[in-house]
């Protein structure tokens, strides 16, 4: 990766920048524009729909304006150094989920489902809260190595969030998959995508400690670092964790996301090739371990081979089988390279979580294969900088933390993305900041926040070098 | 832990590049056969967007558009007279798609061809309603009626006509028929349930098949009209008048079985003009049995048999087989044993004879339209082949002309007009247990040029076997089809 700021230095330019400019002015000029394209954005569908600039269009472009000014202000305030992409990319990002959730909004089909609610408010709601929670993590976590102390507690945390869905009464089983709990008043929560952070936080902080131990104390076999069997502890437990998740959530996508994590923090760590060997092997065996018995994940494979054998199956009625994944695709091809136009596709054709895990299809219609390239850069651009993040933080911890947060939120991406295209079977997961779902959108604002705290410690100038005491000896001794 | 990371960096990129790669292979490289898959709903939305275009015969419409009540469709197809014209239109339902014209010239009559972007372009600009183009069509509205009327007085069956000189078709019936209005629309209580009622499986009479281009008949006795084409091209005859060597009755080369002639008619060593006058199985057969199956296959080929013709709608191929010996040569040059063919072939037979040898290609979508009438492509008529000389074309028409004013075909003269015609029988079934089809194929001349040339086929049902004559049955609906074009170019 070669440096893309002005930096003379190479790989180092974001390390200890004294006196580097902190780019917050950077930073709001482009917030302008993630928030204008937006409002064009909303503006167009208003037009192509209805015939005129829809009302909503001021509330919508002071909400999300006023989210990106509260963002900005914090990041001003309490992360004067963090990285000034991330914020203006993830408002792009938010900014245009909520056009593409209003426009299905307005489709007459959906709203033809019983289970049709009016979603992009909702979705504003929540994007306000994340923002509220992006801000409280820059103003209360000063020094993101505190989360260091709370590694075991992270760790209880998330596998209390990961049971969750499990438990009777609590959990909701929705089409297959069961991520999901039920909070009466407060409607479904996934809280997965909270696991996802808290994950992070203790792989960051359980393999700062130990790699050293997992480095080193290995064997040669066949040009490989073979473990040690007691080493293989934690990964086997990981690794059962993904596969449990696998059997009684069947969710792919989860399963993946977490073990893909895992290696990617463990291959950081260790900096041995060895252990993503074992990572492949293991979850490939794994997968097709589970699959060859759960027909929930059998049915997701055949979907995935065949959509249209899927598609006609589903239109027949047979129980189990759904038309959406060869829909998206139509989706897609109908976009063509330039799209029909914001409101002017069929998307909503999918039916069925059209705004939520399928709402990269509406942007494939309407905006054509050039926005869709254009969203996936701007998704491989934040990981970018998230991984520019790890490279420039002095610390472990901070490192781990950082790759690990920026790695499993590009392998989502790549999961939902990948199973929308039809590129992977299709596992119900959410595109971050783009889809409809609560949780989603503020865990991911949760994590720009981490991300956002990590690179203004890494960017910081170095403290003034402290009167070295030796120096003054010296002077004593003089006369 | 630098190296690492930039290595995980590199793994994040390549799961953003094949995300980058997969898209581009879905919405560039396979897009256009995603955007026009049959079951996608969007090609079906976008046919009922806009007001669909019309299908014009005669300068009038015979297809329209009205407003759907239906959710995903702006509007619906009605028809005018829709069974007449259902073989020519074909259907475009919101349920159950479309064929024919109405499909292959789905682009026109939507609007979405590339051929009517400038005019998208200009509408969209100035805030009009997209409107689809028109197909303009070489039909006629009297000879279709004529035809169409004719048929549903006798019972199934098909009728082409087609202009010689240029391959225009003039008419294109087929009975029974159905209503493409019936279910244009997409409701399941209307709609759906006429769909089902006309399948095949529901309706032993398939009214929903194009009989005109799609079925194959034995064409019996008309095929000696190719037969002698045949003989007078390959050399075998000189001309019309002079005595043939044909034994009566003639054992078929290779066999001991004889080849009858229908009644007591006078085949022996008769001319090719009283063969045909007669319709002499066994001068005719010993013609095939002598050319060969190779001779006589080319000559086929020449007037169209073997290949399926586009016209633009798909038709059947017809059929001569290419491994026979020479008896069954013989059977199939009297349009038995293997010959099958379209009601369209054996019109282009009569069309070729007409014109001289040549053979024009059939066509029927004269002209395509802007919706403001501006033509935006025009066919030209274009020479298929030449089956015949000119000189042996009119040895031939002297012999089809015999046959309708002294021979079986006389119900089909036409005052003041000269006309060539021959009869068939084609027997079918088991040992010709079925009821044979009634065939007649003519044109008609008006001042040395040919106007019309048509093909009738009658398969009726409730005819006593012995009255099923091409003569009888099919000669009088050829006749009305070939006055009904006179009479509209006067």
């Amino acid at each position: 990766m070669s440096s893309t700021t002005n930096s003379p230095t190479h790989h180092t330019s974001t390390i200890g920048a004294i006196g580097a400019p902190s780019r917050r002015n950077t930073e709001l000029a482009l917030l302008v524009f993630a928030v204008v394209i937006p409002v064009f954005a909303y503006a167009n569908v208003g037009l192509a729909i209805n015939g005129e600039v829809p009302a909503g269009l001021l509330g919508y472009g002071v909400g999300l304006g006023l989210l990106a000014g509260i963002g900005h202000l914090a990041v001003r305030k309490f992360a004067p150094y963090a990285d000034p992409l991330m914020l203006p990319l993830a408002t792009l990002l938010n900014g245009l989920g909520l056009v593409a959730i209003w426009r299905l909004d307005q489709s007459k089909r959906l709203q033809q489902s019983s289970q049709y609610v009016e979603a992009a408010p909702r979705q504003l709601l929540y994007s306000a809260l994340g923002v509220a929670l992006l801000v409280a993590v820059l103003i209360f976590l000063k020094d993101h190595r505190v989360l260091q102390r709370y590694t075991y507690i992270s760790m209880a945390a998330a596998l209390v969030l990961l049971v969750l869905p499990l438990v009777p009464g609590l959990g909701a089983d929705v089409f297959g998959a069961k991520i999901w709990i039920k909070i009466p008043g407060l409607g479904t929560v996934q809280p997965g995508e909270f696991a996802k952070i808290a994950l992070a936080v203790f792989f960051a902080g359980y393999l700062m400690v130990k790699r050293d131990a997992l480095a080193l104390a290995s064997r040669r076999f066949l040009g490989l670092y073979l473990p040690r069997g007691r080493d293989l502890g934690p990964i086997l437990v990981v690794w059962a964790i993904s596969i449990l998740i696998l059997i009684f959530e069947t969710d792919l996508g989860t399963s993946l996301l977490f073990f893909g994590m895992f290696i990617i923090m463990l291959y950081v760590a260790t900096e041995r090739t060895s252990w993503i060997v074992f990572g492949l092997l293991m979850s490939a065996t794994g997968a097709v371990g589970v699959a060859s018995f759960q027909p929930h994940i059998q049915t997701r494979v055949q979907a995935w081979l065949d959509p249209m054998r899927e598609y006609q199956l589903s239109r027949q009625g047979v129980f189990g089988h759904t038309e959406q994944v060869m829909q998206a695709l139509w989706a897609f091809g109908s976009g063509g390279t330039l799209g029909t136009g914001l409101g002017q596709g069929n998307s909503d054709l999918i039916g069925f979580a059209a705004n939520s895990d399928f709402i990269l299809a509406t942007f494939g219609e309407e905006l054509g294969l050039a926005g869709v390239m254009a969203i996936l850069l701007v998704y491989g651009l934040i990981v970018e900088r998230g991984v520019r993040t790890a490279l420039a933080a002095r610390d472990p911890f901070g490192k781990l933390l950082a790759i690990g947060l920026s790695g499993s939120f590009a392998l989502q991406v790549f999961v939902v993305a990948g199973g929308v295209m039809g590129l992977i079977p299709l596992t119900g997961m959410t595109l971050p900041f783009v889809a409809y779902g609560g949780s989603s959108v503020i865990a991911n604002w949760a994590l720009i926040g981490i991300l956002l705290r990590i690179s203004d410690t890494a960017r910081r100038p170095a403290p003034a070098p402290a009167p070295n005491p030796d120096a003054e000896m010296t002077q004593v001794v003089r006369p | 832990m630098n190296k690492p990371l930039r290595r995980i960096a590199i793994f994040c990129g390549l799961l953003v590049l094949a995300l980058l790669v997969r898209d581009n292979w879905i919405q560039y490289v396979r897009a256009d056969e995603l955007r026009t898959d049959k079951d996608n709903r969007r090609v079906v939305i976008e046919r009922y967007a806009s007001p669909r275009g019309n299908i014009i015969v005669d300068g009038k419409a015979i297809t329209g558009s009205k407003e759907s009540s239906s959710s995903d469709f702006k509007y619906k197809r009605t028809y005018v007279n829709g069974p007449m014209w259902a073989p020519v239109t074909g259907y475009a339902s919101q349920a159950f798609g479309a064929n024919q014209l109405e499909s292959i010239e789905d682009g026109i009559l939507t609007g979405n061809d590339d051929r009517l972007f400038f005019r998208k372009t200009l509408d969209m600009v100035t805030g009009k309603e997209q409107q689809g183009g028109n197909v303009v069509t070489t039909l006629n509205a009297a000879a279709q009626k004529a035809a169409y009327n004719g048929l549903k007085a006798r019972g199934k069956g098909a009728v082409v006509a087609l202009e010689p000189s240029t391959g225009k078709i003039l008419a294109l019936a087929s009975f029974p028929s159905y209503d493409p209005g019936s279910f244009a629309g997409n409701s399941t209580s209307v709609d759906s349930k006429a769909w089902t009622k006309l399948q095949k499986k529901n309706n032993p009479n398939d009214p929903m098949l194009n009989r005109a281009l799609r079925e194959v008949y034995p064409p019996g006795s008309t095929f000696k009209v190719l037969t002698a084409a045949a003989a007078l091209e390959q050399g075998l005859y000189k001309d019309a008048d002079s005595r043939t060597d044909s034994p009566d009755p003639w054992v078929m080369t290779g066999t001991n079985t004889e080849l009858p002639n229908e009644g007591n008619i006078p085949c022996k060593n008769a001319t090719l003009r009283v063969a045909l006058q007669y319709s002499c199985n066994t001068v005719f057969g010993k013609v095939g049995a002598d050319l060969g199956n190779a001779k006589m296959l080319e000559t086929a080929k020449k007037f169209g048999f073997t290949k399926e013709q586009f016209v633009p709608i798909r038709t059947s191929a017809s059929v001569f087989s290419d491994d026979m010996n020479a008896s069954q040569t013989a059977l199939s040059s009297i349009g038995q044993f293997n010959t099958a063919t379209t009601p369209l072939q054996m019109a282009m037979v009569a069309s070729a004879v007409a014109n001289n040898g040549t053979l024009m290609k059939p066509y029927m979508v004269d002209e395509l339209q802007t919706s403001n009438l501006d033509a935006i492509e025009k066919t030209d008529p274009e020479e298929m082949s030449r089956p015949l000389q000119a000189g042996n074309a009119q040895i031939l028409q002297s012999m089809m002309e015999t046959v309708v004013k002294d021979g079986t075909g006389k119900s089909a003269q036409i005052p003041g007009v000269t006309v060539g015609g021959k009869t068939g029988t084609a027997q079918r079934g088991v040992d010709n247990s079925g009821r044979p089809y009634a065939w007649f194929i003519s044109y008609a001349k008006v001042d040395n040029s040919s106007p019309v040339a048509v093909a009738v086929v009658v398969e009726d049902e409730k005819a006593v076997r012995g009255d099923i004559s091409g003569g009888g049955l099919a000669a009088p609906i050829a006749k009305s089809v070939m006055e009904a074009v006179i009479n509209s170019k006067k």
